[in-house]
Parts: C-alpha cells; sequence; structure tokens
C-alpha cells in the first residue's frame, strides 16, 4: 500500500487524512477511502494532505476523480495542509476553482 | 452641367423624367443648372440640369443628365462661344449636342472661367412661349460672366476638400498599416538560455520592407531571420508580409538554404518583377552554438569574437528573383563571449550632409568597441543618427544583435541509468532533486522535481513500454545561467502525445478523460523545455535558470517606429 488514509466526522464536516503518495498506485485506496466518507454522509468533505509526500498528474486525475463524485453527491470538498507546491499545481490544474484550500493556522 | 464620371450622393444624377423642359429667363437663377465639377481631362463628361419645382401652372419640371465624351466637338465649341447659343447652332456631329436637342433645350450658355469650359447653363423653352429676346440673351451673357468665376472657386475649394479628405484617409489607412506590420515583428524575443538578443527596427516611411524573425524550432535551435524588400513604403511593406509569411511557414522544411530556396519559389509568382528580397536565415542550437546560415543576397552579419570582428560568408541570389535558384550554406559554432550582428543596408547606404555613405567600415568599427548587444544597437542608431546630421533617413533600418552570454561550458553534475520499471520516476526524480539542490531551491527546486518525475514516468511507460532490460539515461548540467536535466529513452512507443490542453471544467462535465495532466505539468513547471530525436532515441530537456535573474525574462526588444 503506497497509500493510507484516516477517515473522521465532526458535525457536518467529514475529515479524510491522506498518507503516503498519489499516484496510478492510490486509485483502489482513493476509492475506498471516499466509500467509507460516504457511509457519513457528510454536507462537507475536508482532504488533509499535510501526511502527503508526492502527487503525480495520475495522482492528480485520481483526484479529479474524486471531485466528480463529490459534486454528483453535493458535497463540497476542500483541501487542507498542501505545500506551496502542490497548493500551485491545484492553482495552475484549476483544482482550486471547485476545491477551496484552506490555509494553515 | 459637366461633371465628374462617379456620382456622388449629394448630387446623383437623375433619370431623364417624362414632360416638356420649363425655363423663363425671367428667373434664370433658378433655371440655372446647379454647379459641378471642372470639365476633367479624360473620361467622360455628364452634363445634366435640374430645374426648380415647377410653379402650379407650369408643365412638369425636368432633370437632363448629359454624359458628354471628353471628344466631343461640343465642348471645344462652347469654349470659344461668346455668349448664349441656340441648341441649333451647335456643331451638328455632336452626340450631346443631339442629345440637348431632343431633350427640349433650346439655349445653352457656356461658364467659361481662365479659359476653361466649367459649365453650362442649359435652358428650355420660354414659358411665354416666345422666343428668348436680345435682352434675354444679354441678361444671360452677363449671368454667365459672373456665375463661371464662382463656379469655378466653388469647384477647385470643392477639389481641395476632396484631396484633403483622400489624404485624410490614406493617412489613417497607413497608420493602421503600420500597426498590423509592428504586430509581424516579434515584441517579445523568445526566452533563450544564454542568449540574449536585442533589436531596433525604424522604417524609412510609415511602413517598411524590412523585417526580422526570431522562430522557436522547438527542438532546441531557433530560427533567426532579416530581410529587406527592396524600395520602401506601402509596396515594400506588402511584399515584406507575404515573405515573412513564407518564412514563418518554411522554418521547419530543412536547412537554411533549404529553407530559402523554398521560399524562394513560392516567393517567385507572387512578387512584381521590379522587386526582390534579400534574406538571411540563421539556424543556432543554443545548447551548442553551432550556427547554420545561408544568404539570399543580404548584408554580410558581423561575429564579433575576442575583440576581433569577421563577416559570415554565403552566397546567393535574393529572392523573388530567379527559379531555381540554390543557397550557399556555412556553418560556425558561436562561443561563449560572441556577439553578432545582423543589420540591414538602411544602416551602411545611409548618406551624410556631404554625400558620403556610412559603410561599412563605419558598421564595423562600432563592431570592435567592446559592450554588450544591447550597448552595440544603442552605439549604431546613435552613430547613424549624429552621422546623417540634417538628411532624412533613406532606407528602413534594422539591426538584431545577437550574443551567447555564458561564458563557461555547461559542468556535468549528476548521469545515471534506471531500468524502465514504473515507479523508478521517482528514483530520477530524488536523485536529480539531490543533485539540484544546491542550484535551485524551494518551489522551484520541487517544480522541477515534478517535471523531472513525470517527463521519466513517460520514458519509462512510453518511450520504453516498461522494458526492464531497457534504460532511462538521465544527465544533469548546470552552467551560470541555467540547471538542464536530459531524459533520453531509446523510442520503442514513440514520444507521448496529449490530444488536448486539459481542461477541468471539461473533465467534471465528462468531455474529458480526468487524466493527461503529463505534459501540461511538465510545461508549465520549468522555465524551459524541447525534445530532439537522433535515430530513435528521444530526449527531453527540462531546464531552470539560475543565478540572478533566475525566472526572469532576459530578453528585451526596441522599437524606434516614427
Amino acid at each position: 500500500m503506497t497509500m493510507s488514509y484516516e477517515v473522521s466526522k465532526a458535525g457536518d464536516v467529514a475529515e479524510l487524512r491522506l498518507v503516503g503518495r498519489i499516484d496510478r498506485d492510490a486509485l483502489s485506496s482513493l476509492d475506498e477511502a471516499y466509500d467509507s466518507l460516504s457511509s457519513l454522509a457528510p454536507e462537507r468533505i475536508v482532504l488533509d494532505f499535510s501526511g502527503v509526500e508526492y502527487i503525480n498528474s495520475t495522482g492528480i486525475a485520481l483526484i479529479v476523480g474524486i471531485l466528480g463524485r463529490a459534486r454528483a453527491d453535493g458535497r463540497n470538498l476542500q483541501a487542507s495542509g498542501l505545500t506551496p507546491h502542490y497548493r500551485e499545481i491545484f492553482e495552475i490544474t484549476r483544482l482550486s476553482d471547485y476545491i477551496e484550500i484552506l490555509q494553515h493556522t | 452641367m459637366v461633371g465628374h464620371e462617379e456620382p456622388t450622393p449629394g448630387r446623383r444624377p437623375q433619370t431623364r423624367t417624362g414632360g416638356a423642359v420649363s425655363a423663363d429667363v425671367a428667373m434664370p437663377e433658378a433655371e440655372a443648372v446647379a454647379p459641378t465639377a471642372v470639365p476633367a481631362t479624360s473620361g467622360r463628361r455628364r452634363l445634366w440640369r435640374r430645374s426648380e419645382p415647377a410653379p402650379p401652372t407650369a408643365p412638369s419640371s425636368q432633370v437632363v443628365d448629359l454624359d458628354i465624351d471628353p471628344s466631343d466637338p461640343i465642348l471645344a465649341f462652347l469654349q470659344s462661344a461668346l455668349g448664349p447659343v441656340d441648341v441649333s447652332s451647335l456643331p451638328p456631329y455632336s452626340p450631346a449636342a443631339n442629345e440637348l436637342k431632343q431633350s427640349g433645350i433650346e439655349v445653352v450658355v457656356p461658364l467659361v472661367s481662365s479659359g476653361e469650359l466649367v459649365g453650362v447653363v442649359a435652358l428650355g423653352p420660354r414659358l411665354s412661349e416666345r422666343g428668348y429676346s436680345r435682352d434675354d440673351r444679354r441678361l444671360l451673357e452677363s449671368l454667365a460672366r459672373y456665375a463661371a468665376p464662382a463656379l469655378r472657386l466653388g469647384q477647385l475649394v470643392r477639389e481641395q476638400e476632396e484631396e484633403a479628405r483622400s489624404l485624410q484617409r490614406l493617412e489613417s489607412e497607413l497608420q493602421v498599416a503600420q500597426l498590423i506590420q509592428q504586430q509581424f515583428l516579434p515584441h517579445q524575443l523568445p526566452e533563450l538560455g544564454g542568449w540574449h538578443v536585442a533589436a531596433f527596427y525604424r522604417p524609412a516611411r510609415t511602413v517598411g520592407g524590412d523585417f526580422y524573425d526570431v522562430v522557436d524550432l522547438g527542438d532546441g535551435r531557433v530560427m533567426v531571420v532579416t530581410g529587406d524588400v527592396t524600395d520602401k513604403g506601402v509596396p515594400a511593406a506588402l511584399v515584406m508580409a507575404s515573405t515573412h509569411a513564407l518564412l514563418r511557414s518554411s522554418a521547419h522544411s530543412g536547412s537554411p538554404g533549404q529553407v530559402l530556396q523554398r521560399v524562394n519559389e513560392l516567393l517567385i509568382p507572387q512578387i512584381p518583377q521590379n522587386m526582390f528580397v534579400t534574406c538571411l536565415v540563421m539556424m543556432i542550437d543554443l545548447t551548442t552554438g553551432r550556427t547554420q546560415f545561408a544568404n539570399a543576397g543580404h548584408n554580410l552579419p558581423y561575429l564579433r569574437r575576442d575583440g576581433v570582428v569577421s563577416q559570415l560568408r554565403a552566397r546567393g541570389m535574393p529572392l523573388g528573383l530567379m527559379s531555381g535558384s540554390e543557397y550557399e550554406e556555412d556553418e560556425v559554432v558561436i562561443e561563449p563571449g560572441d556577439l553578432l550582428l545582423l543589420y540591414s543596408d538602411g544602416i551602411t547606404e545611409q548618406h551624410d550632409d556631404n554625400g558620403q555613405m556610412f559603410g561599412f567600415g563605419r558598421t564595423e568599427a562600432l563592431m570592435e568597441a567592446p559592450g554588450d548587444g544591447e550597448a552595440l544597437v544603442d552605439r549604431c542608431v546613435a552613430a547613424l543618427t549624429a552621422f546623417s546630421g540634417s538628411m532624412e533617413q533613406e532606407d528602413d533600418v534594422t539591426l538584431v544583435a545577437l550574443e551567447y552570454r555564458t561564458r563557461q561550458a555547461p559542468r556535468l553534475l549528476e548521469t545515471f541509468s534506471v531500468p524502465s520499471v514504473a515507479g523508478n520516476e521517482r528514483e530520477v526524480m530524488r536523485r536529480v532533486m539531490a543533485a539540484a539542490e544546491p542550484h535551485l531551491v524551494g518551489a522551484r527546486l520541487d517544480a522541477l522535481g515534478t517535471a523531472v518525475s513525470e517527463t521519466a514516468m513517460n520514458a519509462i511507460e512510453h518511450g520504453n513500454e516498461e522494458r526492464p532490460e531497457v534504460s532511462v539515461d538521465v544527465e544533469v548540467h548546470v552552467s551560470e545561467i541555467e540547471l538542464s536535466v536530459s531524459i533520453s529513452d531509446h523510442g520503442y512507443g514513440g514520444p507521448v502525445v496529449e490530444a488536448a490542453v486539459p481542461d477541468i471544467d471539461l473533465k467534471l462535465a465528462g468531455l474529458q478523460t480526468p487524466r493527461g495532466w503529463g505534459l501540461f505539468l511538465v510545461e508549465r513547471m520549468v522555465d524551459r523545455v524541447y525534445e530532439r530525436s537522433e535515430g530513435k532515441r528521444h530526449t527531453v530537456y527540462l531546464a531552470m535558470d539560475v543565478g540572478d535573474d533566475a525566472g526572469t525574462a532576459n530578453e528585451e526588444t526596441r522599437e524606434g517606429n516614427r
């Protein structure tokens, strides 16, 4: 397993903490993570990237896939813990148009 | 009435209407035809006569619209007539006279001023049904005497106004043409790692026949072009536009000589017989400095190396003269610190107040002085201005200075190979980042890492089809200008082609696959990327600026348009 995850929920907000690398090996675990989130029926999902060390173009495609599912389910997606580099990638791919990037407090 | 061949909206000739022509000398000004332009020296003349609205009791009024051929004898006849003329005494062989008769005109009064026939008053029968009396004729004659100069003055004023209007229109069209032409010239010269381009362009008139261009050939080479169309102004600018377009579209048709050959053949059917185009084409490998060039009769470029100036020679006929022309090619390696000057004859052939030409000697002397390309261009412009004195700029002036600023050859930081196994792209990324770390920091190092891992992944998955026995080869170089990474595969699967620019909106709408971000990311992560194939081997070069001006553009262009 190249990517692991933890799911937690507080009120209407579910948090998905991702750890490891998001590339083609992360496909099944990312889908699985979203399935377990869905069972919590949150209105808002925060993706926590602080434990992620690597995202490549395939990983971006997987995140686009998760975003598509969340939109179909009427759920709001946010991202936290992105490094400046991956924040830039979210911006140039315009993922940030659909996923609000939360700044570290 | 005599007028222009082309009707203007204000005085549209009217079609003939039926009914008798009404006229009465008691109100001759009401019957006088409206003044129109002076008889033209060529083209047909139009005579027409407009009646005032008819009085209630009068028969219907009409307009006589008559074209007079310049060869019609009526013109000479009226010009020398001494007063009102009965239509019956007009030359019978004049088509215009016959037409006047048919229109019911009885008397014509020529309006002559400064010996020139400027108009005619044409009258139908008197309303009183009596003939025109001697008094009537005297009155008409004195009317003509006063009216003719006034009419002529009016015609001259209108001519001048028309001339001024068309001049104004021409000028504003030229301004637009200038804007369009400026679009052809590169506004911002492409960013060339370690290379610096300075350019100056000033046409002798609003638009010009000179041009220059820098075209990225996409394989680590650029094509630099300067050219000069014979003549100047609008004709030259039109040929310049078409030559410029042909050069751009032919940029990938081979070596400089082959490009010139192709443009020559394409240009010949388009170019007027008395015009031709001189043109210099150089193709420069930005990494090695290897430069191929060919010359279609353009000024020979100067090369300065260690303070010594030489000319780069290659022979060839100007473009647009002779089908089947072939162009000699030569090659030179531009070394770090070298300075190259391309220029048009607008500088060398400019005269001073004593009729002396600026010449090659002065240009060469400017070249010998120390200083970079930008300083050289400034020096040339200043020297030319001082030399010209009160003389106007005679021809278009173009200057392009090219400089290889790297002072040392790139240093190899790291070289290694990995087997083509998925996941090894991260190994490539790790080792390249470790090698690059002293030269790049923070987000720029991360950006290079992402570009390297994407490129290595393409090499592993596509170029080498994940064959473990085939390697992906990596080299990292650094110079004082840039850090560059080359990643080579063995071209089994061919380079990756991403069909479209990835667009998140289209992807979410299901109109694009969620994938296809790889090349998009690579291009945006590094300062420069180019590809090259040698045999089956395919190499991608990724470069990041290092040093003081890292990440900033290092090019400049100045335009000296008047």
